[in-house]
């Protein structure tokens, strides 16, 4: 039987330990994600600034720009439109889970919408690549219902096919997100609104999405992000010019092995995450500060 | 005329959503398609022939695609172990333990997350290259796990801290070591958590391509890189069927997702 006294002795040697033990523990995934992640990551920063005799220069920048200032505004445009396509499908799909008032309609679309979910881009990329092409099956069954010509078919391989494939794949994940945060709010309000003859899409608007707005917000920085570094979906439906930044930057090491110009259009479009990012951190660290 | 107020948003409900089913299953039902023909060719709105010579192809005894599945799946479950015992200490000292700055260092886990990888991808290319490990398992499999590290920690966190403590004190109370205590109680409860994450890691490494587009090159074949030298070759078969295989894993986690994630990670995201 230990005493009172016994207690706080241990608890006081305890309280000195367990933040040493708690670093101790820490140290191994810190040092995984410091060198695999961060010194990488660092090294992509020096190389865009870095001549080949090691003094610092701008030039890489300047060649980068020269030559893909199309592709960074294609880049922008793609990534930007698709995150505005993805925060209407999730909001209309999850708003319609939280206040549809037919059952069996609800049920149908849980269960429909999350089918991409887990599904990886280059997967994505290759299922577009077929159903969106000339010959596709969505040309043919544009065609077979009359809606447009035979003749008028056409590829959607172009910027409107990285769209398609990523706001297909992307809508779901933030649908889940943004689905699970409006089912944990409190009804009452939506009850009352409801109550008071209020609209459907008003109590939407009006109630319930401001109060999801942070995990709307962090589901569409995630795939901002996730989006502006994906390489296999440009690569695979429009890898010709105009083109994303990431197939610029694999056709600069795997044909000229030009890291530099590489390192350079990798910092532009980390440039580009960062207005995202910046969005995103401000929120989270506002949270940490509450928590 | 009075029956059409009545039916109209019935038909309006139906219609949207057999739209979004055809959105949703329309473009998977190609693939199955592509999978199975043996001819198809413009005009014909379907195969012309249908048959089953590319999945004996592809799964030749001699075939390149059992091997990338193995190579896939031998990665992953490394990148799982790797991943895992890294994470379970962090994951313990961040969900459990007194820490300061505990949430700037949550934060700093979700960098990889946050940022895009193209650049740490194509640098640690060039270090591995220096250093002997590209092209190499060891080296997709540390680029696998320093990013399903990051889910595995914030889950495996979110995992410990539902833990009830005083079990853990009922345990000390009566003697236990402070491993034993960890081993018996604290690990159990907070196994399903863990499963998730191990889940997660796996999934992510079967499916990752940029890293292993980098980093494995030439002679790490995983499945996805397969799949896309396969249909950037234009051998549409072979992609689809390699695709299929890659969808088996996504879609089974997606029917099942909600059983492991419901409480604790949903909650936690934007918080």
């Amino acid at each position: 039987m230990a005493t009172l006294a016994d207690d706080t002795v241990v608890e006081m040697r305890r309280s000195g330990d367990s933040r040493f033990v708690a670093f101790a523990l820490l140290a191994p995934a810190l040092l995984v994600v410091g060198l695999f992640f961060v010194v990488p990551l660092v090294l992509s920063a020096v190389g865009a600034f870095r001549s080949t005799e090691g003094a610092f220069t701008l030039a890489h920048f300047a060649k980068a720009l020269d030559l893909y200032t199309r592709d960074l505004l294609f880049t922008i445009e793609i990534v930007v439109l698709s995150t505005l396509l993805i925060a209407a499908v999730a909001i209309a799909i999850a708003g319609y889970l939280t206040l549809g008032e037919h059952p069996r309609a609800v049920a149908i679309l849980r269960w429909l919408y999350r089918w991409p979910l887990f599904i990886p881009f280059v997967v994505a990329g290759q299922i577009m690549r077929t159903f969106l092409a000339k010959n596709g099956m969505l040309n043919h069954v544009l065609i077979g219902s009359g809606l447009i010509a035979p003749i008028s078919a056409q590829s959607m391989l172009d910027w409107r096919g990285i769209v398609v494939a990523f706001v297909w794949k992307q809508a779901p994940f933030v649908t889940l997100l943004l689905a699970g945060a409006m089912a944990a709010l409190e009804r009452q309000h939506i009850e009352a609104a409801r109550n008071l003859g209020a609209p459907r899409w008003r109590v939407l608007v009006d109630i319930v999405l401001p109060q999801v707005r942070g995990t709307l917000l962090v589901g569409l920085v995630l795939s901002f992000v996730a989006m502006l570094s994906v390489l296999s979906v440009p690569l695979m439906i429009n890898p010709n010019s105009p083109t994303m930044i990431t197939v610029d930057v694999a056709y600069r090491i795997n044909t000229f092995a030009d890291y530099a110009v590489a390192n350079a259009l990798c910092l532009l479009s980390l440039l580009l995450a960062a207005f995202g990012a910046a969005f995103y951190l401000r929120h989270a660290v506002r949270k940490v500060e509450d928590a | 005329m009075t029956l059409a107020p009545r039916i109209l948003p019935h038909l309006g409900r139906a219609l949207v959503l057999a739209l979004l089913a055809f959105a949703i299953f329309g473009p998977l039902l190609n693939l199955v398609l592509w999978a199975f023909a043996e001819k198809w060719y413009f005009p014909s709105k379907l195969p012309l022939e249908y048959g089953l010579t590319f999945w004996q192809r592809v799964f030749a005894p001699r075939g390149n695609a059992l091997a990338s599945l193995g190579t896939s799946i031998w990665i992953a479950v490394l990148t799982v172990i790797v991943s895992l015992v890294v994470a379970i200490p962090a994951g313990y000292a961040l969900g459990r333990l007194k820490l300061p700055w505990r949430g700037l260092i949550l934060l700093a886990f979700l960098l990889p997350q946050a940022v895009p990888n193209l650049p740490v991808y194509v640098n640690i290319a060039q270090v591995f290259y220096r250093i002997g490990l590209a092209g190499t398992i060891t080296g997709v499999v540390l680029v696998h796990a320093s990013h399903g590290l990051v889910l595995a920690v914030w889950i495996a966190s979110a995992a410990f801290a539902s833990v009830d403590a005083s079990l853990e004190e009922a345990a000390r109370n009566m003697g236990a070591s402070v491993w034993t205590c960890f081993r018996t109680v604290t690990l159990p409860l907070a196994a399903p958590g863990l499963m998730a994450s191990a889940i997660f890691v796996f999934l992510e490494s079967v499916d990752e391509f940029t890293g292993t587009y980098f980093v494995g090159v030439p002679d790490v074949t995983t499945l996805p890189l397969l799949m896309f030298n396969a249909s950037m070759g234009g051998n549409y078969q072979i992609a689809s069927i390699t695709a299929l295989l890659l969808l088996v894993p996504s879609i089974a986690f997606m029917l099942v997702v909600e059983r492991f994630l419901k409480a604790d990670v949903l909650a936690m995201v934007g918080r």
